[in-house]
């Protein structure tokens, strides 16, 4: 169901106020009021130089996002509809998933250097885990039933992976991305704090060590909204391709 | 023409052998009717599948001439949530690669047939079961087959919409004279739609009796001494062969 926007004031008030709590009770500087980082908010929005960040920061997550879903959609819907792919496949998925791939990262920037398609490439591998794993799930979780009701229309193997495993699992990779989102936000983070001088990640590494709190929550505040936002064009397609879902 | 010569199925997992169907040999003429009733899991649906080419018998033939015409139906309807009732209707066609516009004749004629229309773009899950099986029924028929086989169509339907759509099976035989192939739970719908009538044994499904039933076909049959007795007729030979009923 869709978000209604009063419900998401209500949510933004509540935790503006929250926070203007916290800061008055601990009055340190490690917790600036949020009235201050709005208004720092609104300078560096006016001078141009947060929406660069955030068009960056944007940029990096959303190939990440695209990169990771190109590989694990159609590899997961593979996994999990063939019996034999998932017995051959799935012990990797099982031993590599657990690994912490941001330990990965000398190796990434050996492979694919210090600039933009290292930072990429690790978002990308560490949502591409999350797609793939419930990605296969989704696919095994299919009714036999709908492709039993295929076969009888005579259906070859890429028509049953259009008309059936695609549309069925959907719902499903749709939840996985909305995780991705956060992961990929979050991973952000980290991929800015190094070789970069753009990206709100990198605002709130560079402000963090000149201890400059208020910049540095101007990042926070802006990497919610990139977030949020990316939550809203996924609700928007969710609505547009699962209409049928509100009817079972 | 459909024809089975002693057909044996057997499913094997794990390195063992369940015997399904045994020593099952029946034939049904074209435009004929015909029922397949028997206990749970005594391999009805494993029959149809075997008849549908989607199993292939373990010993034994299975002749099914025009298989290409061949249009089944499954237990629950087996409509895809995803796609609106007139996306149901014409995937078939679809799939065999008709055009758009050709699919778009065919399936206003059968929405209107179907006592349908207005539903086109209604997902399945905002339909009640009965327009549901007709939706399953108008996708079946959309690509005009000679053959029908429907497995437990209305079992999940109430006792009335039930013989609705019996009345409906009925009328859809005798005017387009396919050769139908019905399998049932029910004794009563056994009876009403099968002018030759299959009665399988407790697992591995074996062939108990093949009735002859002329009178089925008839809308008024239901009314009559006839089916009546020939409904406690398959009762006592059910009751007596077959543990379940």
């Amino acid at each position: 169901m869709a978000i209604k926007k009063r419900d998401i004031v209500i949510a933004a008030l509540v935790l503006f106020g929250c926070w203007e709590a916290c800061a008055l009770a601990l009055h340190s500087m490690a917790l600036p009021e949020p009235w201050r980082v709005l208004i720092q908010l609104w300078t560096y929005l006016r001078d141009g130089s947060l929406l660069n960040d955030m068009g960056m920061s944007f940029i990096r997550a959303l190939l990440g996002i695209s990169l990771a879903l190109i590989a694990a959609v159609p590899l997961g819907l593979a996994i999990g509809t063939e019996a034999m792919l998932d017995r051959r496949l799935s012990p990797y998925i099982y031993l590599l998933y657990p690994i912490p791939h941001v330990v990965l990262l000398p190796l990434i920037i050996i492979l694919f250097g210090i600039g933009e398609l290292s930072k990429i490439v690790l978002i990308a591998l560490i949502v591409f885990f999350q797609v793939l794993v419930t990605t296969r799930d989704a696919a095994k979780s299919i009714h036999r039933n709908y492709f039993l009701s295929m076969q009888t229309l005579g259906a070859s193997k890429a028509q049953m992976y259009r008309h059936v495993v695609l549309p069925a699992a959907l719902p499903k990779i749709l939840t996985a991305m909305r995780i991705s989102i956060g992961t990929a936000v979050a991973i952000l983070f980290f991929v800015e704090s190094f070789a970069t001088t753009k990206g709100l990640g990198y605002i709130i590494m560079d402000s963090w060590g000149q201890a400059d709190y208020e910049r540095l929550y101007v990042g926070i505040v802006a990497m919610a909204a990139l977030g949020f936002g990316l939550y809203m064009v996924l609700d928007r397609i969710e609505r547009r391709v699962c209409r049928w879902l509100k009817t079972v | 023409m459909i024809a089975l010569e002693r057909v044996d199925l057997t499913f094997s997992h794990d390195g063992r052998t369940n015997a399904v169907l045994s020593d099952i040999s029946f034939s049904i003429a074209d435009g004929e009717s015909c029922a397949i009733i028997g206990p749970s899991g005594c391999g009805k649906t494993s029959l149809l599948f075997l008849l549908a080419g989607i199993l292939k018998p373990t010993r034994g033939a299975v002749q099914v001439s025009d298989r290409q015409h061949c249009g089944t139906m499954l237990q629950h309807f087996g409509l895809f949530p995803w796609k609106t009732v007139a996306a149901n209707i014409g995937l078939g066609l679809q799939l065999k690669g008709v055009s758009r516009l050709q699919i778009g004749t065919r399936v206003v004629e059968l929405m209107d047939e179907m006592g349908l229309n207005g539903f086109e773009n209604y997902f399945p899950g905002q339909l009640s079961g009965g327009m549901q099986q007709r939706v399953a029924m108008a996708r079946v028929l959309a690509v005009n087959p000679k053959i029908l086989l429907m497995d437990e169509p209305l079992s999940a339907l109430d006792a009335l919409t039930r013989e609705r759509l019996q009345n409906l099976i009925l009328e859809i035989w005798s005017s387009k004279h396919l050769t139908t192939v019905l399998v049932t739970h029910s004794i009563e719908e056994a009876v009403f739609l099968g002018r030759t009538i299959i009665v399988l044994s407790n697992r591995p499904g074996r062939i108990v009796t093949i009735a002859e039933n002329p009178g089925a076909g008839r809308p008024d049959y239901r009314q009559s001494t006839q089916f009546f007795q020939r409904c406690s007729q398959l009762r006592a030979i059910l009751r007596e062969e077959c543990h379940g009923y």
